[in-house]
C-alpha cells in the first residue's frame, strides 16, 4: 500500500461509512452478488471492517474492485443503502491514494477518460493503446488481440491518433478537478 | 411521436448495428429521433470509479444540450449504461440543489445550464410503452414463427430504477417478441449481470458470468439484448468460452431492434447483421 497511513484511510472512507451507517449485517448483498467467488471478503465483511473502522483490512482486499454496477444490492438491501455507490466511492478513494491493487482498472478508466476529455467522445482504440502503454505490460496487448482484429476487420473501431492541440472537454475537466477540491 | 435521441459512443464504433437499427426501426413505426447536438461522452462506469463530481456533470452537460433544443422533452436512449448514467443525473438534481449548483458551475465553462425539465427513457421503454405494438404486428411477416428467443436485459435498463420493468423479473420484451410470431424462451438469466467493465479489466470474472448465461441459453434459437456491452460480452468470447466450459455456446447474439426489423421485412443488411460478431447464420437460415 506504500505510502497511505491508516489515518489517511480513515479520513477518505468517513462519507462511505456515513452512508452505510445503518447495515444490519443481514448479508443480503453477499448472497445478490454476481461477483462473490472472484472476491477474498464478501460485501457483507466489507461494510463490518468499514463500520469498525479496519480500513488497513480493507483496502487489502480487492473485492470492491469486483463490483460490476449490476445493482442487485442497491435494490434488495433492507436498509436501502446505495452499495453500489459505496463501492463506487471506494473505488475513486483507491484512486486518489494511487493504491497498487486497484492499479489496472485505474489506468484503464484514466485512458478511457483522456479520450473523452480530448475528444468529447470515447475512441476506443485510442484509449485502449493509450492503455497497454500506461500499464507497461508487454503480453497485455495480446489478450485483446483477436477481438480488436475482429472489430477492425468490420470497421467498428478505427486507427485515430495525434489530436493535438486544446481538448474539447478540457476546461470542464479542469472546473470538475477544482471544484473537487 | 417524436424524441431527442442520444446514441453514446459505443453505438459510433462497436455498436454501430445498434444504432441503424434502431433508427430503421423507429422509422418504421413512425417515431421521429433528433439526435442531440454535439453531444458527447456519458462517463460510462469509468467516471464514477474515478470523481463523484464528474460522474454528474458528463451527462449533464448532454441533458442541457437537450434542453436547448424544441423538438421534443424526452430523450430516447439505447444504450444501458448511457441510460443510467443520465437518470441518475435526472433523478439526483432534483433531490440535491447543492449538486446542482456544483454541476452548472463546471457547465459554466461552457456556457451551458442545466434546469432539469428532460426526461430520460430507454429503448426498451419507449418500444414497450408508447410504440404502438399492432404496427409491428401488421408489419411482421411470420419469418419468425418456430424460433424461441431468449431476452437478456442485463441489469442498468432496470436496477436501481426499475421504472418501466421489474428489475428482478423482467417482461417488457415477451409482447414484443411474440409480436413477430416467435416465441418467447424460458430462463431466468434475463436479468443478471453480463460482468460489464469486469469483462476488459477482469477477463476471469467477466467470461464466468458470461459462460453461466449462455450455458442457460442452450435451446433458444437468440438471444436478444439492449446494451452495447452485454451485446459484446455475450458474443465477443463464446468460443473461448466454449472452450473452457467443454460445451458448444455457439449462438446468434441480437439486438432487439435488429431481430424487429428482420421480422418486418428489412434484410439482414438493413439492420447491420453483417456487423454482429457472433454467428446469426443458424438465424437466417430458419427466418428468411
Amino acid at each position: 500500500m506504500g505510502k497511505v497511513s491508516y489515518e489517511q484511510l480513515l479520513e477518505q472512507i468517513e462519507p462511505v461509512k456515513a452512508m452505510i451507517q445503518t447495515c444490519i449485517q443481514c448479508g443480503t448483498c453477499t448472497a445478490s452478488c454476481p461477483n462473490t467467488e472472484f472476491m477474498d471478503i464478501t460485501p457483507r465483511h466489507m461494510w463490518r471492517l468499514m463500520l469498525t473502522d479496519h480500513v488497513d483490512a480493507l483496502f487489502s482486499s480487492k473485492s470492491f474492485i469486483m463490483c460490476s454496477s449490476c445493482y442487485y444490492c442497491t435494490l434488495r438491501c433492507p436498509r436501502g443503502l446505495s452499495l453500489t455507490q459505496a463501492m463506487s466511492h471506494l473505488k475513486q478513494v483507491a484512486s486518489r491514494l494511487r493504491l497498487k491493487q486497484f492499479q489496472r482498472s485505474s489506468l484503464f478508466y484514466d485512458a478511457f477518460l483522456d479520450s473523452v476529455k480530448k475528444h468529447g467522445r470515447v475512441r476506443e482504440m485510442e484509449f485502449m493503446t493509450h492503455y497497454f502503454v500506461s500499464m507497461k505490460n508487454p503480453v497485455l496487448p495480446f489478450g485483446y488481440a483477436s477481438l480488436g482484429l475482429k472489430l477492425l476487420a468490420k470497421g467498428k473501431i478505427r486507427p485515430e491518433f495525434g489530436s493535438s492541440g486544446k481538448g474539447k472537454l478540457s476546461a470542464v475537466f479542469k472546473r470538475v478537478a477544482e471544484l473537487e477540491e | 411521436m417524436k424524441y431527442l435521441y442520444y446514441p453514446g459512443c459505443s453505438l459510433e464504433g462497436t455498436s454501430v448495428e445498434y444504432n441503424i437499427s434502431t433508427k430503421l426501426l423507429m422509422n418504421t413505426v413512425g417515431v421521429q429521433l433528433e439526435e442531440i447536438n454535439d453531444w458527447s461522452c456519458c462517463g460510462a462506469t469509468a467516471a464514477e470509479s474515478k470523481s463523484h463530481l464528474l460522474s454528474y456533470v458528463l451527462p449533464a452537460r448532454n441533458l442541457a444540450l437537450a434542453e436547448k433544443m424544441k423538438h421534443s422533452k424526452q430523450i430516447l436512449v439505447p444504450c444501458s449504461a448511457c441510460y443510467l448514467n443520465l437518470k441518475k443525473t435526472e433523478a439526483i438534481i432534483k433531490k440535491d440543489r447543492h449538486l446542482l449548483g456544483k454541476i452548472n458551475m463546471a457547465l459554466a465553462e461552457e456556457d451551458l445550464v442545466l434546469k432539469g425539465d428532460v426526461i430520460v427513457r430507454h429503448l426498451l421503454d419507449v418500444l414497450s410503452k408508447d410504440v404502438d405494438i399492432q404496427k409491428i404486428k401488421d408489419k411482421s411477416q411470420h419469418k419468425m414463427s418456430g424460433l424461441t428467443i431468449a431476452a437478456y436485459y442485463g441489469c442498468q435498463c432496470l436496477r436501481p430504477f426499475g421504472i418501466f420493468d421489474d428489475p428482478e423479473e423482467p417482461h417488457s420484451m415477451d409482447a414484443l417478441i411474440q409480436a413477430t410470431g416467435a416465441g418467447v424462451f424460458k430462463w431466468d438469466m434475463g436479468a443478471q449481470c453480463c460482468g460489464a467493465s469486469n469483462f476488459s479489466t477482469k477477463p476471469e470474472a467477466g467470461m464466468a458470468l458470461v459462460g453461466k448465461i449462455l450455458t442457460a441459453a442452450k435451446g433458444a434459437d437468440a438471444i436478444l439484448t439492449v446494451c452495447p456491452m452485454c451485446q459484446m460480452n455475450l458474443e465477443s468470447s463464446q468460443k473461448k468460452i466454449s472452450h473452457k466450459e467443454g460445451i458448444d455456446l455457439d449462438i446468434p447474439v441480437l439486438f432487439l431492434p435488429q431481430f424487429l426489423g428482420l421480422a418486418m421485412g428489412k434484410t439482414p443488411k438493413d439492420v447491420g447483421l453483417n456487423l454482429n460478431l457472433s454467428n446469426t447464420g443458424h438465424l437466417t437460415q430458419k427466418a428468411i
